[in-house]
């Protein structure tokens, strides 16, 4: 009989321990199933941020290094020029890489860094509580934005892969979801693509990863999925922001 | 090499790490250290390493980090506002236990201060500066020909003890030219890096830097680096003695002020005056079982730095109340001179 459906070899036998309705774990699950059909699990070092999404090494079977908040892209770079033979990803939050890590993660794809960074944009800073993020929609309300955000006072939600794609060295940028099947089919493709990107040489590569937080939305899972497509999608559009073709540092 | 060359502080720092066998070095630029970046630039790629100019200190110490998890050996260099960016990354360096050596040739602060020699960092160097329970191993170089055996010893002992090492200067030792032979670095050898991260690679999977959420487990994590701290307290005590043996007073001052503490101990014996000097190398560990010593050998200690009392209070601490400590310092980049200090010493001793 032939099997359909199975745990990646790459995913840590132990359940998620994210709130129910949180996609960090699905994200997770899909990078673990890209890095088993690429074969790349013996010499992949994945990179850790802070926030939710720290949990990551706890859960995907690879060499890890973590460090401090938002310097991800910067330890991964440290990584990546002293063994150029590794796949190397960082796997970081809104908070993380919009906000204290601007200059981390825009210098590493503006040097066209080797590495892989996937961004998982939940418009709040989960692990803290739901304050606002870089990535807050306006109106939103969050807790250091009782009244929803609002331009004037916050300033407005950052396109960070707009941002990126003015960068030279920027070679794949994508934006994805996971809210339905067909949603996570791309998601898969983009995130296989960004590291076929690091592997070929051919620049830096990110995937942001829209994805709800029901916890700090004060939502049901549905309901938050249904707010993240009717309401983040219209502001952060799905698809592919950059791809260049041949390699960057020829 | 065994030559004598004339070179430059900086250049020499430079050179030694890369005789040190220092593959990577990333920096952001900053007076009066940029030599060191400007002439690994070149240098590095020559021996099949990598120099990466970083976006800011604070990108730069994160470099360190992940060239540090990979085993390779490392260093970053700065000057005191590019130290204070770095603090954050070299208490994460040290909970990590990564190897790695940071250099930093101190400047007049505070804020943007000036770009004059100061001691004013020795707070922050020995201290802590970033947050947390733990401990650089920092070294005091008072000479260019220091610079580059102290260069060589701290990839040494950042191996030997899985910790950053500060290489505690100042800008008249970075910017002075010093006739130097540059020696092999030999030292015992090391354990294997076991603990860095390559990949998998077919063997159980490694985590550098893991969450300690537990305020038990976090305790015994500070327990352990504690015990480290200690055991370099007790192996790796640097110093040197100069002057009489027998003093009536004891001069205490590391680098550059240390040189200019000579001339004040030469000086006193035309005099005779009958003066010791103690020059710490290593400030961390500090050597205060031989300062307790001798100050109460002499029964009166002057300490001697380009800042406004900052090493004084560990050789108070060394003579525990015991022998009176005097002090005298100038900061902002001014320079104290031996006249001065001479004068000092005679109004205490008489
Ligand atoms: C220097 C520093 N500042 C603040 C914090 C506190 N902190 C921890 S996680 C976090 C925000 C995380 O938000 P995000 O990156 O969006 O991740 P999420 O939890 O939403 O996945 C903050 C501010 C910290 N750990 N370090
Ligand atoms: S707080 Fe939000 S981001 Fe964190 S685990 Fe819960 S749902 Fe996920
Ligand atoms: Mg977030």
């Amino acid at each position: 009989m032939a099997v359909v459906f199975e745990r990646p070899k790459t995913l840590i036998k132990k359940p998620f321990t994210y709130c129910p309705g949180c996609h960090h774990g699905l994200a997770q699950r899909i990078i673990a199933e890209v890095i088993d059909e690429l074969g790349i699990e013996n010499k992949t070092i994945g990179v850790g941020p802070v926030g939710c999404s720290v949990y990551i090494y706890q859960f995907l079977d690879t060499d890890f290094v973590m460090g401090a908040h938002g310097r991800a892209p910067a330890i991964a770079t440290g990584i990546k020029r002293t063994q150029p033979d590794k796949i190397v990803f960082s796997y970081q939050g809104d908070g993380d890489i919009a906000a204290i890590g601007t200059a981390e993660i825009l210098h590493a794809a503006n040097r066209g860094e080797l590495i892989s960074s996937f961004f998982i944009n939940n418009a709040v800073f989960g692990m803290t509580g739901g304050q606002m993020a870089p990535t807050t929609i306006l109106k939103q309300k969050t807790t250091t934005s009782p009244k929803g955000r609002e331009p004037k006072s916050h300033g407005f939600p950052l396109q960070l892969c707009e941002v990126l794609s003015a960068c030279q060295g920027s070679a794949y940028l994508s934006r994805v979801a996971l809210t339905n099947p067909k949603l996570i089919n791309q998601a898969k493709r983009s995130i296989k693509k960004a590291l076929l990107t690091q592997i070929e040489g051919r620049g830096f590569s990110l995937v942001e990863i829209l994805s709800p937080c029901p916890t700090n939305w004060g939502m049901s899972p549905q309901e938050a999925v249904d707010w993240l497509e009717k309401e983040m999608i219209p502001y952060y559009p799905l698809g592919e922001i950059a791809v260049k073709e041949g390699i960057l540092h020829a | 090499m065994e030559k004598k060359i004339l070179m430059k502080g900086n250049e020499a720092i430079a050179e030694a790490a890369v005789q040190a066998g220092c593959q990577l070095y990333f920096g952001y630029p900053i007076t009066p250290q940029t030599e060191i970046s400007e002439y690994l630039s070149q240098r590095l790629p020559e021996v099949g390493g990598v120099f990466l100019q970083a976006e800011s200190e604070v990108a730069a110490i994160n470099m360190v980090y992940g060239a540090s998890a990979s085993g390779a050996r490392v260093m970053t260099s700065s000057s005191g506002p590019g130290i204070s960016l770095k603090q954050e990354g070299i208490s994460y360096l040290t909970v990590a236990e990564l190897p790695c050596v940071i250099v930093n040739m101190s400047r007049g602060g505070p804020g943007l201060g000036n770009i004059q020699p100061s001691q004013s960092d020795y707070f922050q160097a020995v201290k802590g500066g970033g947050h947390g329970d733990y401990k650089l191993i920092v070294l005091a170089p008072s000479s260019v020909q220091e610079l580059i055996t102290l260069t060589h010893r701290a990839f040494y002992l950042a191996d030997k003890y899985r910790n950053p090492v500060e290489i505690l200067g100042d800008g008249m030792l970075g910017q002075m030219m010093e006739p130097v032979v540059f020696t092999k670095p030999q030292f015992p050898p090391l354990p294997s890096k076991d603990w860095a991260i390559k990949g998998k690679n077919g063997r159980e999977r490694k985590v550098v830097g893991r969450l300690t959420l537990e305020a038990q487990a976090l305790e015994e994590v500070n327990l352990r680096l504690h015990r480290k701290y200690q055991e370099i307290q007790k192996n790796e005590v640097l110093f040197e003695a100069f002057g009489s043996p027998e003093p009536d007073l004891l001069l205490v001052g590391f680098g550059t002020t240390a040189r200019i503490l000579k001339t004040v101990v030469r000086e006193g014996e035309k005099k005779g005056l009958k003066l010791g000097l103690i020059r710490p190398i290593t400030l961390f560990p500090f050597p205060r079982d031989e300062i307790n010593r001798l100050a109460n050998q002499a029964g009166k200690v002057l300490v001697v730095e380009m800042n406004l009392g900052q090493m004084v209070e560990d050789v108070r601490l060394s003579v525990e109340g015991r022998v009176p400590v005097f002090f005298y310092g100038r900061t902002g980049g001014m320079i104290p001179t031996a006249e001065t200090i001479l004068s000092r010493v005679e109004q205490i001793v008489s």
